[in-house]
């Protein structure tokens, strides 16, 4: 970044909810917070009303599809990356599960360059624990985290790595630079042909149940696994109340387990699907509000640790079937903010504090960001998103900057939305809409992933 | 009622009304002429992404005996393997103009998807959808039922419920449209449903229905019921782990010979017997016991047109009565219409309203 950006005066935002200040963005950087912003500002600095809003991190998806290369009748790089501006962020992790599946130094490199010339978002690239997902060998690990695109988290998302010595292993193996695996936990025997939550739902609907226990025996596996081995483990979308009871259980043995939430589990029963429309299909699959509650109370009190989109874009024609034939997952980038605020701020359980740790500050300490989730202080990077929590949308597929039209929380109104999104001092979303991309610098001498740091 | 997609949706009253029009139904049956007009000139289509020759056919009989037009679409397989989408079917019929389509298909709520999609204006009913639900055949069984206490009673069965009846159903519940159907009507029609079977084939959450679950058939006999039902054991099911043998089964789970004798020694004498259809003879049931005279099998499927006929009927000729409880206006009357003197006239269904 070069001195000569534009500067900008966020005027009276409140800080994480709290107390309400100026705070002058500079070269990238938080210059000054304070009495101080609007006397260090140049005559030229753009300046933001953010009366009533709320200023907090940008926020960090561990978990997010964006289906390129491969799938990009679904999403790109492009489209994702701009809900995600959209949507708050100023970070993603951008699932394997692409094809060719993102296993590689290649592909994640490739992914990394493809985030870095949309210019809207960090995309971090999720590298696949085995080869092809296949669950058979290791994937080169090594090769991927020393790639520019320096790869941190791994995970076959989507498929279990069930293989009890695959997974000892990957551990293991990635204690050597920092790395996490982000575990999909999925009994695969136990839910072959699954296609809903087991209980009193399914056995009326005559659906394959995918019961609880499917995911909460790979939690009790892999957290003693990773105590056994001493290693960090991060397990994807948490979706039932036995799994945080077991999650709750190994962080108090001091197992270095961490967990996400989706949002849609935060808000949605499998009651739902009681219509059969498949845009309610999603894996894990949405299940009781019992789960639903101790979910958000596991949030609020930190025995989950972060919310994960697990934004899933499909093409229409890959929902509009049967419910069997239809595949799994939701769109979630643009909602995200709004159903935790919904969830979890306005029923009292998190304040802005709480909720900047659980989408921002830890999300990013999960996937190594230095540079992101940072405290709102001069001297930190201006990764940033200005909300208004007063406000009130409905949702509607069609207006969307996702490709996927498949959101399960279409014709409902929400609270709160996106003013303004700064990625590393550069305003993606200014006014609620996309503004411009933020251009890194074509040939940079800087081979590191600190392309995006400032 | 714009769609059948499910029994569990049925209020008493609109059962009852599908019942006693079945009734009148069953009665134009019994004539030397078995036609109505009553739907001249509407189109039914038979979906069938699945095979079942006995429901597709009944399904005919009954658009054809009152005097629907009926085409017959055997998709089996084509939303896979020829690429076409359900929504691409759907639109083809729509473009026909179809006024009712009867769709059978192996994934459970297709039927739904269909009447609820925006593809398609016509009615839709289920024929059988996945492990879901076969509404019309829960019809004909309680229909068969109604009438086997109204004949003992002495009494009509119009009219009437099931109020009292103990109805058994045996057997592979977990994969069971037949099953699910069955357990919401009987009860809403106020019988008093028993569940019997291996718990591996009983759905988790099966002790939030309405009914009594037993893991032992001779203790569920012991409870004295009204009817026994018998439900098919799939091929697919015998060696997924859900029973150790065929033989295992059939001695736990089978109506066999012994559980027939038991039913005299029980003092049982008006007790049925309705086994599923097709059955596998030896398995579920014996061939005694299938071929005695407890067995309903034949008066199911004569009774199978007459509720299929009602279905069709009260779909596509705007029932007065419908959602209207206390509505004392009278139904229309099917018999009121001769087939005769109504062939001549362009509308046959105006005749009926």
């Amino acid at each position: 970044m070069t001195s000569d950006t534009p500067q900008y005066l966020i005027r009276g935002a409140a800080l994480l909810g709290g107390p309400v200040r100026d705070l002058l963005i500079r070269s990238g950087s938080i210059a000054a917070v304070g009495d101080t912003a609007a006397a260090e500002a140049s005559s030229s600095a753009v300046v933001v009303d953010a009366t009533g809003l709320i200023l907090l991190p940008g926020l960090v998806d561990l978990h997010t599809h964006l289906r390129e290369p491969g799938r990009e009748d679904a999403e790109t790089v492009e489209t994702g990356s701009r809900a995600a501006a959209l949507g708050g962020f100023t970070a993603v992790h951008a699932m394997a599960n692409s094809s060719p599946v993102a296993d590689t130094a290649g592909v994640v490199e490739q992914v990394y360059r493809l985030g870095l010339a949309a210019g809207w978002v960090e995309v971090r690239p999720v590298g696949a624990v085995t080869v092809g997902l296949g669950g058979q060998r290791l994937a080169e690990l090594g090769a991927m985290a020393e790639s520019p695109a320096r790869v941190r988290v791994f995970s076959d998302d989507g498929i279990c790595v069930h293989d009890p010595v695959l997974m000892r292993r990957a551990l293991e193996y990635v204690k050597a630079f920092d790395g996490v695996v982000a575990q999909h936990a999925q009994e695969p025997r136990l839910t072959e042909g699954a296609q809903m939550n087991e209980g009193e739902v399914s056995a009326v609907l005559g659906l394959t149940g995918w019961p609880a226990v499917a995911e909460e025996s790979i939690i009790a596996r892999d957290v003693l696994l990773a105590q056994h081995v001493g290693s960090r483990l991060h397990v994807c979308h948490v979706s039932t109340a036995g799994s945080v009871e077991i999650i709750r259980w190994a962080k108090a043995r001091g197992i270095d387990v961490t967990a996400e939430v989706t949002p849609h589990h935060l808000l949605l029963t499998d009651e739902l699907v009681r219509s059969y429309d498949p845009v309610y299909k999603v894996n894990p699959p949405l299940r009781t509000s019992d789960d639903v509650h101790a979910l958000r109370e596991a949030l609020a009190e930190g025995t989950i640790d972060v919310v994960g989109t697990d934004h899933a874009p499909h093409p229409s024609e890959h929902k509009e079937c049967e419910w069997a034939q239809a595949a799994m997952g939701m769109t979630g980038l643009e909602t995200a903010l709004s159903v935790v605020q919904h969830t979890m701020v306005e029923t009292g359980l998190l304040d802005w504090e709480g909720f900047a740790r659980v989408t921002s500050v830890t999300p990013a300490r999960i996937g190594r960001l230095a540079h992101q989730g940072r405290p709102l202080a001069a001297g930190e990077p201006a990764n940033l998103v200005l909300v208004d929590p007063a406000a009130r949308w409905t949702v509607d597929p069609g207006t969307m900057a996702t490709k996927g039209r498949n959101t399960p929380f279409r014709g409902l109104e929400l609270p709160g939305s996106v003013r303004a999104t700064f990625l590393g001092g550069h305003p993606t979303v200014l006014d609620g809409v996309l503004a411009t991309p933020r251009r890194a610098p074509v040939s940079s001498p800087d081979r590191e992933a600190g392309s995006w740091s400032i | 009622m714009r769609h059948l997609l499910s029994t569990q949706d049925l209020s008493v009253p609109r059962a009852l009304r599908l019942l006693d029009v079945a009734e009148e139904m069953a009665a134009v049956g019994e004539r030397e002429i078995k036609k109505l007009p009553a739907l001249r000139g509407r189109t039914v289509v038979n979906l069938f992404f699945e095979d079942s020759t006995r429901t597709r056919i009944s399904f005919e009989a009954a658009a054809k005996r009152l005097s629907a037009d009926v085409i017959n679409f055997s998709a089996k397989g084509s939303s896979v393997s020829k690429g076409e989408s359900l929504k691409d079917t759907a639109q083809t019929l729509e473009a026909m103009s179809a006024d009712a389509v009867v769709i059978r298909h192996p994934s459970s709520g297709a039927p739904a998807r269909l009447a609820a999609s925006g593809w398609i204006d016509a009615a839709v009913v289920n024929a059988g959808d996945g492990t879901h639900e076969h509404p019309t055949q829960a019809l004909l069984d309680a229909f068969t039922l109604r009438r086997h206490r109204a004949r003992l009673g002495g009494e009509p069965s119009t009219g009437s419920t099931l109020a009292g009846m103990r109805i058994l159903i045996v057997g592979d519940v977990l994969h069971s449209r037949v099953a699910r159907s069955n357990v919401w009507l009987l009860t809403t029609l106020g019988a008093e449903v028993l569940l019997a079977g291996p718990p591996t084939l009983l759905p988790v959450g099966v002790h939030s229905w309405p009914c009594t679950v037993y893991y032992d058939l001779d203790d569920a006999l012991a409870r004295r019921p009204d009817a026994v039902m018998m439900l098919r054991l799939q091929a697919e099911r015998m060696h997924a782990a859900f029973f150790p043998s065929t033989r295992e089964y059939a001695r736990r789970w089978g109506f066999d010979d012994a559980r027939l004798a038991r039913l005299d020694t029980l003092g049982l004498k008006d007790t049925v017997i309705m086994p599923p259809g097709p059955m596998n003879r030896g398995l579920e049931i014996s061939s005694s016991a299938a071929d005695s005279s407890r067995s309903t099998v034949l008066a199911q499927v004569r009774n199978g047109v007459s509720v299929r006929m009602a279905a069709l009927y009260l779909l596509l000729s705007g029932d007065q009565q419908d959602d209207d409880a206390e509505d004392d206006v009278p139904a229309p009357d099917p018999r009121t219409s001769t087939p005769r003197a109504t062939d001549l006239s362009p509308e046959g269904r105006t005749r009926d309203q």
